[in-house]
């Protein structure tokens, strides 16, 4: 790691030194039993991501109007968002140290702000908007920036066990 | 007669061992599978929540499943095909695992969990189709469907985990009868 993220070094060993990250640690089942509840939020966090890009590109629930799909599939985003935070809290804590060594790391953490920021503004204005208010092409774009930006939170999280 | 001359013949194969031991490969495939999740699970899933009534619950029960399976299914054939590969790169080892039968066993009932759906309820959809909270029978085979598969990322979860490997002796005979290690 290079430059002025080598500040957030004692940070991290701070979180991997706390009481909680120490528990996990210790314990033989507590990591993949954690593991296994944030790869069921995966799924529905994935799911409300995906059926609402998918409207977005004119493809899956396109008998309903993006609103209808965007206000039904919010709420499971929210949850599936908190299931997520609720347990990479847990892990991270766990293994800190590694992850500040690791780029696939950063790389997930530093596209999960803007994910979630892309998700509760532009995204959610563009599903919002009356029928026809935004053109298809704006609705495609922001349906693939989401895409991509989800993507990489996903594959950059995977990534953290193999590096 | 037991499979397991057969796997270590497969798990002998040059391109078995290549995937095994490749740098690049095998996380590849490995992370194709988990993020797959996202297209068949999830889009299952929502399935599942309409059938149940905990949500899309404005959207007709038929129209969802319409517009929704050819995701559902393009996301199997994904997994299968990458789950297939991850088999093939450590076939003793998954056979002799304890999470991948007991994966196995609940993907054969999410089966038929799809099967019993259709040949029963579903065939009357155009009666409950546009409710809200469908009938008993509809939910029951919605919330059997999200335990299932829920059960089966799990256990696939957990095969990566060796507590109950077959060169991890001793191990409660129970273990050892349900992984079919040859103990001596």
């Amino acid at each position: 790691m290079s430059g002025a993220l080598i500040m957030l070094l004692p940070f991290f060993e701070w979180c991997e030194a706390s009481a909680l990250g120490e528990f996990i640690r210790t314990s033989l089942w507590l990591f993949p039993a954690i593991e296994c509840v944030h790869l069921l939020g995966l799924v529905l966090l994935g799911g409300a991501v995906l059926v609402v890009d998918l409207r977005l590109l004119g493809l899956g629930l396109s008998d309903h109007s993006a609103q209808a799909v965007g206000a039904a599939a919010h709420r499971l985003m929210l949850m599936g968002v908190g299931v997520m935070l609720f347990t990479g809290l847990p892990l991270f804590l766990s293994e800190a140290v590694k992850c500040y060594y690791s780029d696939a790391f950063w790389v997930k953490i530093t596209t999960l702000v803007p994910a979630i920021l892309f998700a509760l503004t532009v995204r959610r204005w563009v599903w919002r908007a009356e029928d026809g208010r935004v053109g298809r092409m704006a609705q495609a774009c922001t349906a693939l920036t989401s895409l991509a930006l989800w993507f990489t939170v996903a594959a950059g999280g995977r990534w953290i066990g193999f590096s | 007669m037991s499979p397991l001359p057969l796997l270590e013949w497969l798990a002998a194969t040059e391109w078995s061992i290549a995937l095994h031991e490749s740098l690049w490969m095998w996380p590849l495939v490995e992370s194709t599978h988990v993020l797959t999740l996202t297209l068949f699970a999830g889009t299952a899933m929502l399935f599942d929540l309409r059938l149940t009534g905990l949500a899309l619950r404005r959207m007709p029960a038929a129209d969802v499943m319409a517009r929704l399976l050819p995701w559902t299914r393009a996301g199997f054939v994904v997994m299968v095909t990458t789950g297939l590969l991850l088999f093939y790169a450590t076939p003793v080892r998954n056979y002799q695992n304890i999470f991948f039968r007991t994966k196995m066993l609940l993907m054969i009932a999410a089966g038929l969990n799809v099967w019993l759906f259709h040949r029963g309820i579903y065939r009357r959809v155009h009666e409950w189709g546009e409710a809200p909270v469908p009938p008993r029978p509809a939910r029951l085979a919605g919330y059997a469907s999200l335990a299932l598969w829920a059960g089966v990322i799990v256990c696939g979860r957990l095969i990566a985990y060796n507590w109950f490997d077959c060169d991890i002796q001793p191990q409660a005979a129970f273990v050892n009868w349900a992984a079919g290690c040859p103990v001596p």
